[in-house]
């Protein structure tokens, strides 16, 4: 049958118009089904992957590996608050890829957002030192910020204005921002005592933002949980995030209602790199105490992993990021107890993130649809 | 003789004639082909006219073997052959050649060429592929560039090298879909006269599905009319002239409508178009310097066959497309289509394939149904905050009150059927009471009840005062609806009058070019 034929005879007769109705609730559950069970297989096919590559190129057994990787994140309070610890960047540094995802676009670059946040925050910090540690960390948690989002909405602005993928454009400003993060702290902000390691000078001791009570885990966890949760109140409580939907749903028919597109781009892009920007001023303000080239170690790419973990939905990034965090946590303890490299868990959130990309194409398919609905 | 693979070129056995009896072929409820027979002589230049959904190219379709027909026998010289798939009808001699090209871009012409064989050896002989192509080109009355890539070629070249590659594929009956549609009246007369000198020299045979009645005068010898799905006649050109083409075309129809509508002087101007030109996707001039008044209370009506920069000019005023030059006015003031305009004048529309141009698939049909006052009270008190409930609430009221059926406000808008997508996204336009409607192929695709309750409604909105653009390629509604009628051709006005003393042929004429 040819596919105009199709067509034709899917126009209902008024005898079956009733049927949508009990089909498109079928989809619904199947589609709610589909974004638990999808990413969740995912994940177990990454961990038999790995399984694998344990056992037949470490000769490792992987379940004692899974079990001490499990021991290494979650297993005690302290390898609670070591995971808390590394998730906490990885919570900000998704958010620059969740964002501009709404609007349909795939941005890259969380990984330069962050390191020029470090860098002008620790610049910031270190020029008004001598005011009161309130306002030294407000100055850097906004330098910070700011120095993530214009990055990024630079990357948002060549899409919208000029036409410039943004996902290729957003990763080599990445590498742009490393360069100059480097030219920053050997060159004009070095601290000329740093002698091994090139950096900026020290904020101060007391300038720095301190753990939470009670934990040994910084502020930036609790600044990323508030960021994932305002901006889920964002997208689901205001016209703006409304707006985004639109746009990134039917691009056309934003434009029909009068849309301002190239705003709204702008927009999460910017909010996205000042997410990411604002992992880098923890990392300085509440971890280093200064900037160098430390910041470049990776929380930007992992980023981009939790959030398509989490299907760029900004409460599911917390769990994911915590996954994630602990995943790397239980590096150190593979190493000790195994003798695998510090990387073995590297090679585990690579697989993690390509059988997740492969895994997308599963979603309409993974359940099987009845005939004729 | 030559290497394996490498195709030789016989002359032509001869331009074929062609015999097409009784076809039926209806698509669900509608009938697109009703009992049609057409008989073409070898070595004619025969065209097909008719409307869109005239069912011309459904009739081509079904010969070639892209549609199944219900009914219908063909006669190829006389004898009866069975044409079930395209390939069979390739074997035959049968080429067809597309409104819009299909030459692979960024392959060169001699690729392009050998690449369409049915068979093609493992490995290809190029430089004796070459050779023979060349011979080939020497037999041929137009050429084009073996080894320049297609994207490279002007669209002219481009039908030329679609034409040549059916005559190397050695077809001698060609079917030709709208061939001219992409081309320059220049080069339309250039390809078209030197198939003039294929057929009058027998070699082969040309069915041509046209609106232009330019070109049928020029070269066609025979003219076969369709009207939805039925034939009228088919006589030689030599004995029509243009009136009576269009009448046949067209028909005698009913210049008064149904809907009922209020006696009212047209009011002020709402909508002024002045001088706009504006370029479709590949940077074509689609509308050429076009001017245009619609007043308060009046329906315009433009009718004309698809492709004539109607998409485009609605795209603009919809706020989809940017305007090259000109420009458009709301009310007097300066109108930039950006959304504090749009909720200011009150501008409505309602696109053809409303799910694909005017809603979002994924969003609840609430939630579409907002996708206008989604930040205007109530749904936003402040233009920031969003409250669903009385979204949901204003949705279930227009659900009632335009008969949408869906399962409810929070199930997706992708699961309706065209109709009530349809009357969803009229819901969600017409209830602001909007000063100007814009509306192009409102009832494209939807069943009787449907359309007949859509056009009511666009005829209360002019009723109670709205301006109304109605861009429409079904020239019965455009009959139907519209106060003043104008006819878009090659993306200018080319007819312009007041629907009550409208002449249909001269409509018809004006939407053939005439």
């Amino acid at each position: 049958m040819s596919p105009k034929d199709q067509v034709a005879l899917e126009s209902p007769p008024a005898a079956l118009v009733t049927a949508p109705a009990s089909s498109s609730a079928r989809d619904n559950m199947r589609a709610i089904l589909e974004r638990i069970a999808v990413p969740a297989l995912a994940l177990l096919a990454s961990a038999v992957i790995f399984g694998l590559l344990l056992a037949i190129y470490a000769g490792v057994d992987p379940l004692e590996a899974f079990a001490l990787m499990y021991q290494g994140a979650f297993g005690t309070w302290f390898s609670w608050q070591n995971t808390l610890t590394r998730a906490a960047p990885l919570i900000l540094t998704a958010l620059c890829t969740a964002l501009p995802a709404r609007l349909g676009l795939v941005i890259i670059g969380n990984e330069g957002a962050l390191v020029l946040g470090g860098v002008a925050a620790a610049a910031a910090g270190v020029a008004v030192s001598a005011a009161s540690p309130l306002v030294v960390q407000l100055t850097m948690i906004v330098a910070g910020m700011l120095a993530g989002g214009l990055w990024i909405a630079f990357a948002g602005a060549l899409r919208q204005y000029r036409g410039v993928n943004e996902t290729i454009s957003s990763l080599l400003l990445t590498y742009i921002a490393i360069a100059l993060m480097n030219h920053f702290v050997e060159g004009p902000l070095r601290d000329p005592e740093s002698l091994n390691k090139p950096s900026t000078r020290a904020i101060g001791d007391i300038n720095m933002i301190g753990t939470i009570p009670g934990m040994d885990v910084h502020w930036g966890l609790a600044f990323g949980i508030v960021a994932c949760i305002a901006v889920f109140l964002f997208q689901r409580f205001t016209t703006w995030g409304f707006a985004m939907e639109v746009i990134g749903g039917n691009p056309k028919t934003a434009r029909m209602m009068g849309l301002n597109v190239g705003r709204y781009v702008l927009l999460a892009c910017g909010a996205g790199g000042a997410a990411a920007g604002l992992a880098g001023t923890v990392e300085v303000a509440a971890v280093m105490g200064r900037a160098n080239a430390s910041l470049a170690v990776g929380y930007g790419y992992s980023g981009i992993l939790v959030s398509f973990l989490a299907r760029h939905n900004p409460l599911a990034i917390i769990p994911v990021a915590v996954l994630l965090g602990g995943i790397s946590a239980s590096g150190g303890l593979l190493q000790r107890r195994l003798d695998l490299p510090d990387a073995a868990v590297v090679v585990l959130q690579g697989i993690i993130f390509v059988v997740i990309l492969a895994s997308e194409t599963l979603y309409g398919r993974l359940l099987p649809r009845r005939q004729g609905s | 003789m030559t290497a394996i693979g490498v195709a030789h070129f016989p002359p032509h056995e001869g331009a074929p004639s062609l015999e097409l009896l009784g076809f039926c072929k209806r698509f669900g409820s509608l009938m697109a082909l009703d009992d049609v027979s057409v008989k073409v002589k070898a070595g004619a230049f025969h065209a097909l006219l008719g409307e869109n959904g005239a069912g011309k190219s459904t009739l081509v379709k079904c010969a070639m073997g892209y549609y199944a027909a219900d009914q219908g026998q063909i006669l190829l010289n006389g004898r009866e052959v069975e044409i079930h798939r395209p390939r069979q009808a390739h074997e035959l001699g049968l080429g067809m050649v597309y409104q819009h090209f299909t030459l692979v871009p960024n392959m060169t012409v001699l690729e392009n060429f050998v690449l369409s064989r049915d068979q093609l050896p493992a490995v290809i002989d190029w430089s004796a592929e070459r050779r023979a192509l060349k011979t080939f080109f020497e037999t041929t009355p137009f050429t084009v560039p073996l080894d320049t890539p297609v994207a490279d070629l002007a669209a002219g070249q481009k039908q030329k090298g679609e034409i040549l590659r059916q005559l190397y594929l050695k077809r001698n009956l060609l079917i030709l879909d709208e061939p001219t549609s992409v081309l320059t009246p220049d080069e339309a007369d250039e390809v078209l006269s030197t198939l003039k000198e294929l057929t009058d020299a027998k070699q082969i045979t040309i069915i041509t599905i046209t609106h232009k009645f330019r070109e049928v005068n020029a070269f066609c010898d025979t003219v076969t009319v369709l009207r939805r799905g039925k034939l009228i006649d088919t006589k030689p050109t030599a004995e029509l002239d243009n009136d009576m083409m269009a009448e046949m075309m067209v028909g005698r129809r009913e210049n008064r409508t149904v809907v009922e509508r209020n006696v009212r002087e047209p009011g002020k101007p709402v909508l002024q178009v002045e001088g706009l030109c504006v370029a479709d996707n590949v940077g074509q001039r689609a509308v050429e310097q076009l001017t245009l008044d619609v007043r308060a209370g009046e329906i315009v009506g433009i009718a004309g066959v698809s492709g004539n920069g109607q998409r485009e000019l609605v795209e603009t005023l919809a706020g989809q497309r940017h305007a090259e030059s000109g420009r458009v006015l709301v009310h007097g003031e300066l109108y930039r289509a950006t959304r504090p305009e749009m909720i200011r004048h009150k501008i409505a529309c309602l696109p053809e394939e409303p799910l694909r141009n005017a809603c979002v698939a994924e969003m609840s049909v609430a939630e579409n149904m907002a996708l206008r006052s989604f930040d205007q009270p109530p749904a936003s008190p402040d233009g920031i905050r969003l409250r669903r409930s009385p979204m949901r609430a204003a949705a279930r009221k227009l659900i009632d009150a335009y008969r949408v059926k869906t399962p409810g406000p929070d199930a997706p808008i992708k699961g309706l059927s065209g109709g009530n997508v349809q009357r969803a996204v009229l819901a969600r336009e017409l209830s602001s009471e909007g000063d100007l409607l814009i509306v192009a192929n409102p009832c494209f695709g939807l069943d009787f009840a449907a359309v007949a309750e859509i056009r009511g409604r666009i005829v209360q909105a002019r009723n109670r005062g709205a301006a109304v653009l109605l861009v429409s390629e079904d020239l019965d509604e455009i009959l139907q609806l519209s106060d003043r009628i104008v006819v878009m051709f090659d993306g200018k006005l080319a007819f312009e009058a007041m629907a009550a003393q409208a002449e249909i042929g001269a409509i018809g004429r004006a939407m053939a070019g005439h």
